[in-house]
């Protein structure tokens, strides 16, 4: 592993992959869809339900429309990257594993103060809820750490361990910049050395004026009506397909459709079109359709179910 | 005798939670073992972040063997009955004895319990009390099914007779009860064996753990005064955080910093609240400027750079955290100085109770009301409205938004930028006020008629839609707003019959006067009013008029603590008594008026003058409101009252004089039961 600090954002999700991939994870790539947060990667989500063991590493684009500042911010941005790590059962050395990632990525344990401060971890959304910490590094949360308790309404046996790192906030830290689209997002002496703004600061402003503005607000209710009813037709199949004969239950395309009505939900909450009771029953809606994916995943094989 | 160490090592306990589980891990064992006959002299309990501790001194080495005798049923008795008897001893026929007793010989059984080793009972007491720890959130992790706070790694126990050290044998799912720990994450050297409870004390702290937690606390405090102290300035004292910090370090280091130019010029408090809720930080006051100059930290290890590279990330953090604080603080600022009326409109569309309509009609209704109660308060009744309409703005203030603790206190701040008058702005943070029992109350007029407006409003809006507080459920702090307007009205001795007021006519008011009575009762006991003398005075008429009704109490209960009161009260007792015996028996009530002419007796007739020269004055002192001046006239009856009982035969042979007497012992008890019912009063 490469000695010594970090240069850039990609390098610390470099370090990342290569330490997580050395301790054994599969390393993922981010799935296909807008989501939240990394959590809502199905390799976290429904892998985290059910018997088999699993271990996983990836980075999550994440889009959370109402944090968009048009680019301006210091720190917050409506389109961000997580880093996420879940392992099933939770090891029992995942701390220093965990400490092990932040030497990976250049922070000296003898000259950094690390705590675990409580933080109880929720997803009204998901139906989903864990105990664990926020890690502190001098005073600065650089990563959630949560044991699952419960996801999509069931109890996770075993309990997974996830680990959660917020990419540009941990990587500016330990890059010493203030303002991420000042971060170098390649090598700094590279042929053509590019900051994050130059990446991102122009998608910035563009999403924020969509999120915000634009967004065709009926289009999007219509849409999540859709996802909602599709998610539902799509688990009310019978589990055996008559076309293979196999048995097929179509937990992942219908998980696909409960993604997408939650990020239509966040879009609509950043165009300012919800109330603040209606927003419950929508948070409601999508968890109705997370438990009913995860009642559908705990029946496959993936999900420990008995395979017919 | 030997002594017992168990240390129960996981992953971080959430601080707030260490010191309570300590004490419930010091219980819990200790009553396992007494119960278990295994006493001890001496117990002390411990927490870290990572770590519960308990010590045992003078334990004894196994419990006592134990012989109870039980009798059984008589020599001779049905088969089943010793059968029965056998089964619940635990015995044979043959270790049975028989002996004589004066109902014929009946069998006695002896059962003997054999102490046991202290190592099996710890075992089993310590495995009961982690399986059933009562953990505020348990969890489980990994594949197991063990519950605890977080991840248990270890299990410490052992048992140190003269200086033999024995680890007590047990395995709570696969977790074996060992001699080794390990001391600080960083800076310790590994896992160790220890023997026993000062070696281990002394080895934690050779790898850099405090292990008492108060030993921490008054570190951390000694070194934050240290620090500000050298530069001529204050920490800003907060035992809650001090408690909070102390369970998130095992070797506390304490870090002075400083606060950036640009945020010394936001308010105090919110420096103070951002510092505390987001990085625990203490708060460092300048006692020349009064101004928060810098703050305190406390990190968790000592570092080759004395903390530069810790406090220099803990100073960026602090800098994007004031940022976005002042960030809210200009926006609440300029939205303040248009008058804020988009705050008041978004207010509009925030549900405060579905049953209750919108934050923007509750405000409506507290304006009317405090416009409406100003008089009585002897505010000015246009700036009472303007006060109330403005006391609830800031609860759409960015600031609040992030720091609801700030509520009120941020309306004070704007009120200013707003250009609100003084009181409008005081009225803001007072309107909340008390609090508690223990609270200031608030005496400026206009603060005073919003408190009362907005206690009111959410008083009778709940009982109107009849959610009233039950049990301990008490959502909306009712009980707190109805002993809130107690004092509100008799800090400032105010003339508010409850039924009289404003309020909204839909609420059950006879209902709620009782719940002001409950409040007012636990409120006047704890001030040594007794129950007895504060029924004796509900009962009475006006009992709505709250400053009445203590004047009453007050001077009721300061009466009978006289030689005068205590007598008094048993001459009406006395004569009430006879009266109703003799109303009871006869039909009728005595109280016509009682003629002098027929008094036989010179007491008689003494009691005649007495109530004639002291009922007017009485009726007058009632009439003023001026208790202890009744009870002073009602003083002046007890000896002539004393006299006639002992002189006087009530029931006399002549019917005349009888009902003329029991007239006269009527007038004794109308004048006694127009200060007081004292038919409640005890003794």
């Amino acid at each position: 592993m490469t000695d010594g600090k970090p240069k850039s954002f990609q390098e610390i999700i470099l370090r990342l992959q290569a330490y997580w991939a050395a301790k054994g994870c599969a390393i993922m790539q981010p799935y296909d869809m807008e989501v939240g947060a990394g959590t809502f990667h199905p390799a976290t989500t429904l892998r985290s339900l059910g018997s088999k063991p699993w271990a996983a590493a990836y980075v999550q684009p994440s889009r959370r429309p109402t944090d968009g500042r048009y680019g301006e911010n210091p720190n917050r941005l409506q389109h961000y990257y997580q880093y996420q790590v879940l392992i099933k059962p939770s090891p029992p050395n995942l701390q220093e594993l965990y400490l092990g990632s932040l030497e990976a990525i250049g922070i000296d344990m003898e000259l950094h103060d690390i705590r675990f401060v409580e933080d109880d971890w929720e997803s009204p959304t998901l139906g989903a809820w864990g105990l664990g910490w926020e890690v502190w590094c001098d005073g600065m949360e650089v990563s959630q750490f949560t044991y699952f308790q419960q996801v999509g309404g069931h109890d996770c046996h075993p309990v997974s361990g996830e680990l959660t790192y917020g990419l540009e906030r941990l990587a500016m830290y330990v890059l010493g910049v203030d303002h991420v689209m000042d971060m170098p997002f390649n090598d700094p002496s590279a042929p053509i050395a590019l900051k994050y703004g130059d990446v991102f600061k122009q998608t910035e402003e563009e999403y924020a004026r969509w999120n915000f503005d634009v967004a065709n607000t009926e289009v999007l209710l219509r849409h999540f009506e859709e996802a909602e009813a599709e998610c539902e037709a799509i688990l009310s199949q019978e589990h055996d397909d008559p076309k293979t004969g196999k048995r097929i239950i179509m937990a992942h395309p219908a998980y696909d459709q409960c993604i997408k009505a939650s990020h239509i939900f966040n879009l609509l909450d950043a165009r300012g079109v919800i109330s603040v009771t209606e927003r419950q029953a929508y948070i409601g809606r999508v968890r109705a359709l997370a438990k009913k994916c995860a009642d559908a995943f705990v029946l496959t094989e993936a999900g420990g179910g008995a395979a017919a | 005798m030997p002594d017992l160490l168990i240390e129960l090592f996981s992953e971080e306990i959430p601080a707030r939670m260490q010191a309570r589980a300590a004490e419930d891990l010091k219980k819990r064992v200790t009553d396992g073992l007494v119960a278990a006959g295994l006493t001890y002299a001496h117990a002390s309990s411990f927490s870290t972040p990572r770590r519960l501790t308990l010590a045992l001194e003078g334990m004894l080495a196994e419990s006592p063997t134990v012989r109870e005798e039980r009798k059984g049923p008589k020599v001779g008795a049905p088969e089943k009955a010793i059968e029965g008897f056998l089964r619940g001893a635990g015995l044979t026929m043959d270790q049975l004895e028989e002996r004589d007793t004066p109902k014929g010989a009946v069998y006695f059984a002896t059962i003997e319990k054999a102490g046991r080793p202290a190592a099996e009972i710890v075992a089993e007491v310590l495995e009961d009390t982690i399986r059933n720890f009562p953990w505020p959130k348990a969890m489980r992790w990994g594949a197991g099914a063990l519950r605890w706070v977080r991840p248990l790694h270890s299990i410490l126990c052992l048992i140190t007779d003269d200086a033999v050290a024995t680890v007590v044998p047990m395995d709570v799912d696969g977790i074996a009860a060992g001699d080794t720990t390990e001391g600080h994450r960083f800076m310790g050297n590994g896992r160790f064996a220890v023997t026993s409870f000062e070696d281990y004390e002394a080895q934690l702290k050779r790898n850099h753990v405090i292990l008492n937690a108060t030993e921490r606390a008054d570190a951390i405090w000694a070194d934050a005064q240290n620090l500000a102290f050298a530069q001529g300035l204050d920490v800003v004292e907060d035992k809650g955080l001090l408690a909070e910090v102390a369970g998130l370090v095992e070797w506390p280091v304490t870090l002075m910093g400083d606060i950036a130019e640009d945020f010394l010029g936001l308010p105090p408090e919110v420096l103070q609240t951002s510092m505390k809720e987001h990085q625990k930080f203490f708060s460092v006051k300048n006692p020349k400027t009064g101004r928060i100059e810098k703050f305190i930290t406390v990190a968790n290890r000592e570092t080759a750079d004395q903390g530069a590279t810790i406090l220099a990330g803990n100073q960026k953090v602090l800098f994007a955290r004031l940022s976005d604080a002042k960030f809210f603080w200009e926006n609440d600022v300029r939205v303040a100085k248009t008058g804020a009326s988009e705050w008041l409109e978004k207010l509009t569309h925030v549900t405060f109770h579905n049953k209750l309509g919108s934050q923007g009609e509750r405000i409506d209704r507290i304006a009317a009301l405090a416009r409406e109660i100003a008089p009585i308060v002897g505010a000015d009744a246009d700036l009472a409205e303007k006060a109330a309409r403005w006391a609830k703005a800031d609860l759409s203030s960015e600031m609040v938004y992030e720091f609801p603790e700030l509520q009120g206190l941020m309306g004070q701040y704007y009120a200013e930028y707003a250009g609100h008058e003084a009181e409008v702005a005081a009225a803001a943070t007072e309107h909340y006020s008390p609090l508690g029992p223990s609270d200031d109350v608030p005496t400026a007029p206009v603060s005073v008629a919003v408190a009362l407006a907005d206690k009111l409003d959410v008083l009778t809006g709940f009982w109107a839609i009849d959610e009233k507080p039950t049990g301990s459920k008490d959502p909306f702090a009712l009980r707190r707003a109805a002993l809130g307007v107690i004092r509100l009205i008799l800090t400032n001795g105010l003339k508010a019959p409850l039924k009289s007021l404003p309020v909204r006519d839909d609420a059950d008011m006879d209902d709620l006067l009782g719940f002001f009575h409950d409040r007012l009762k636990v409120f006047l006991r704890d001030q040594g009013i007794r129950h007895d003398v504060i029924d004796a005075c509900i009962a009475m008429e006006g009992n709505d008029d709250i400053a009445l009704l203590v004047n009453r109490a007050q001077a009721l209960q300061a009466f009978l603590g006289t030689d005068d009161g205590e007598n008094l009260l048993q001459g009406f007792k006395r004569a009430n008594n006879i009266l109703t015996q003799a109303e009871d028996k006869d039909g009728v009530e005595y109280s016509f008026g009682a003629e002098v002419k027929f008094a036989e007796d010179a007491a008689e007739k003494d009691l005649f003058t007495a109530l004639d020269k002291f009922e007017a004055p009485i009726a007058e002192a009632i009439r003023g409101e001026d208790f202890a001046a009744a009870m002073a006239g009602l003083a002046g009856l007890r000896a002539p009252i004393d006299v006639f009982f002992e002189a006087v035969q009530v029931n006399s042979d002549n019917d005349v004089v009888r009902r003329n007497r029991l007239n006269l012992l009527n007038r004794i008890r109308v004048l006694c039961g127009s200060v007081a019912d004292l038919t409640r009063v005890e003794g």
